[in-house]
């Protein structure tokens, strides 16, 4: 095929993303786990690519897992999605980042739904109006937070204090990219690349030096899939996902895994813990576990942000050899620290007992 | 090993670089014919044995080529040999040979000599 052919039929695969002007909507899931993912996300945007980003501490939960879990119906769900855009509406803003797949997904089948059925769209604008006497517009862009970190991966690279490399071998950095199933996987279109080619995450490990590691399930679901996880009975089958993903790109001896998802982040970094606990196995080079990282934290260590601040910590997989492989200086004694250098506490088992 | 309450699910994929296929070659080598079922299902359907209880002669032939001989051998007991899968196939299959080679060949699979 010729390369202008390639060209315009990747041109099929792009996503428009706005520029500048975000009101940002926050994730659960990671707020909680690893808060260090959006302050860092929003640090990034205003401090070093001076963009304007909203952070509405009015906004809500998306009752995403809620509604996936069939304890939210559809037409709560589509009420609170009209909260936000009316929160946003009110504030003067007209592009939404969205910091969770999960959420992400919401939106899109929600706004898919009401061009679908304008009758749904009025029935949400009835209902919020009833509720809260509140009004909102339709985003002109709405953008997962990743699509807008991967649209500025290359100014970040320009600004990088360290590259995704090897710093011992001068190699690039094995990394695997996990995207949310909810990111791409139920609107394509909605998606950099869409569900076949899905670039968000590559074209950032690529920018920042790292390569990209091709394993056989590289595009299989990381096993959160809410009614899995929620039942306690029931969560052998999330595990036995991720322990597929990971007995899949073991061979591959990966230094790291990033996900743009809340879930998948958890999960993945969970999980490692949990499967050694059951079966005594262990997925990483050397024996150990792999560490996971969220593609903001990343960003913030690539930038040169010190890595207990960007909340490495939070991670049930210990995060130093990947940070070492990258020559990044770090205290190990302050790693449980807060601002004031006073004790936050630590977890009783951390990187899947390597030390034990 | 610690219990949370739940298990690991093994995975029902087969690996056909690894799975082993002695006993398929066994018969394919001893009953041709074998090797020219189309998956139409008339054995199964003029099943004496799987009308009384749940046995499925097609499941034996996938049990067969995807190596998962301890779910064949729990299967391949039910068979009375009556014959009637032989009669109605179309491609003249000869499966009452072919389920006396399964049968002989798990006994000398679990013995080794397979």
């Amino acid at each position: 095929m010729q390369n202008e052919g390639l060209k315009n039929i990747w041109a099929k695969y792009q996503k428009e993303i706005a520029d500048d002007h975000y009101y940002y909507l926050r994730s659960c899931i990671r707020q909680n786990f690893f808060p260090g993912a959006e302050y860092y996300f929003l640090k990034i945007l205003r401090e070093v690519l001076g963009k304007d980003v909203y952070d509405d501490p009015r906004h809500t939960t998306c009752t995403g897992i809620g509604y996936h879990s069939d304890i939210v119906p559809f037409e709560t769900i589509q009420t609170v999605v009209a909260r936000e855009f009316a929160l946003m509406t009110a504030a003067g803003y007209r592009n939404v980042a969205v910091s969770c797949v999960t959420s992400f997904g919401i939106y899109s089948e929600i706004l898919e739904t009401w061009r679908e059925f304008p009758k749904e769209l009025q029935k949400a604008r009835e209902n919020l109006w009833k509720a809260t006497k509140r009004e909102f517009e339709i985003p002109e862009n709405i953008a997962h937070a990743s699509d807008i970190i991967y649209k500025f991966r290359h100014q970040i690279a320009e600004k990088a204090k360290y590259k995704l490399v090897n710093t011992n071998t001068g190699k690039p950095l094995q990394i695997v990219e996990h995207i949310g199933c909810h990111y791409a996987k139920m609107f394509p279109v909605k998606g950099i690349g869409g569900a076949e080619f899905p670039q968000v995450l590559s074209g950032m490990i690529a920018a920042w030096g790292g390569d990209v590691v091709d394993y056989p399930e590289r595009r299989h679901c990381c096993g959160f899939g809410f009614r899995q996880y929620l039942v306690q009975q029931n969560r052998g089958y999330s595990l036995s996902n991720s322990k597929k993903k990971l007995e899949s790109m073991q061979p591959y001896e990966p230094d790291a895994i990033i996900c743009n998802c809340p879930g998948c982040t958890m999960f993945l970094d969970r999980w490692q813990y949990t499967l050694y606990e059951m079966e005594g196995k262990r997925y990483g080079q050397n024996n150990e576990s792999i560490p996971v990282l969220a593609y903001e934290e990343l960003a913030a260590l690539v930038l040169g942000f010190e890595p207990w601040n960007v909340g490495l910590q939070m991670h049930e997989i210990n995060t130093e050899s990947l940070l070492d492989k990258m020559g990044i200086a770090y205290n190990p004694d302050e790693k449980y620290l807060d601002k004031n250098k006073q004790p936050i506490g630590s977890f009783n088992k951390t990187g899947c007992l390597s030390c034990c | 090993m610690k219990n949370f309450g739940f298990s690991v699910k093994q995975t029902r994929v087969i690996d056909v670089d690894t799975f082993d296929d002695s006993l398929l070659k066994y018969v394919l080598a001893n009953e041709s014919s074998f090797m020219c079922c189309m998956y139409c299902g008339s054995c199964t359907a003029t099943c004496s044995t799987g009308n009384l209880i749940d046995f499925n002669v097609r499941k034996i032939n996938l049990f067969l080529r995807r190596g998962q001989y301890d779910m064949l051998a729990n299967e391949i007991d039910k068979c009375m040999f009556c014959g009637k899968c032989t009669l109605v196939c179309p491609r003249d299959i000869n499966l009452r040979n072919t389920i006396m080679l399964i049968k002989k060949g798990i006994v000398e699979h679990k013995n080794g000599k397979k």
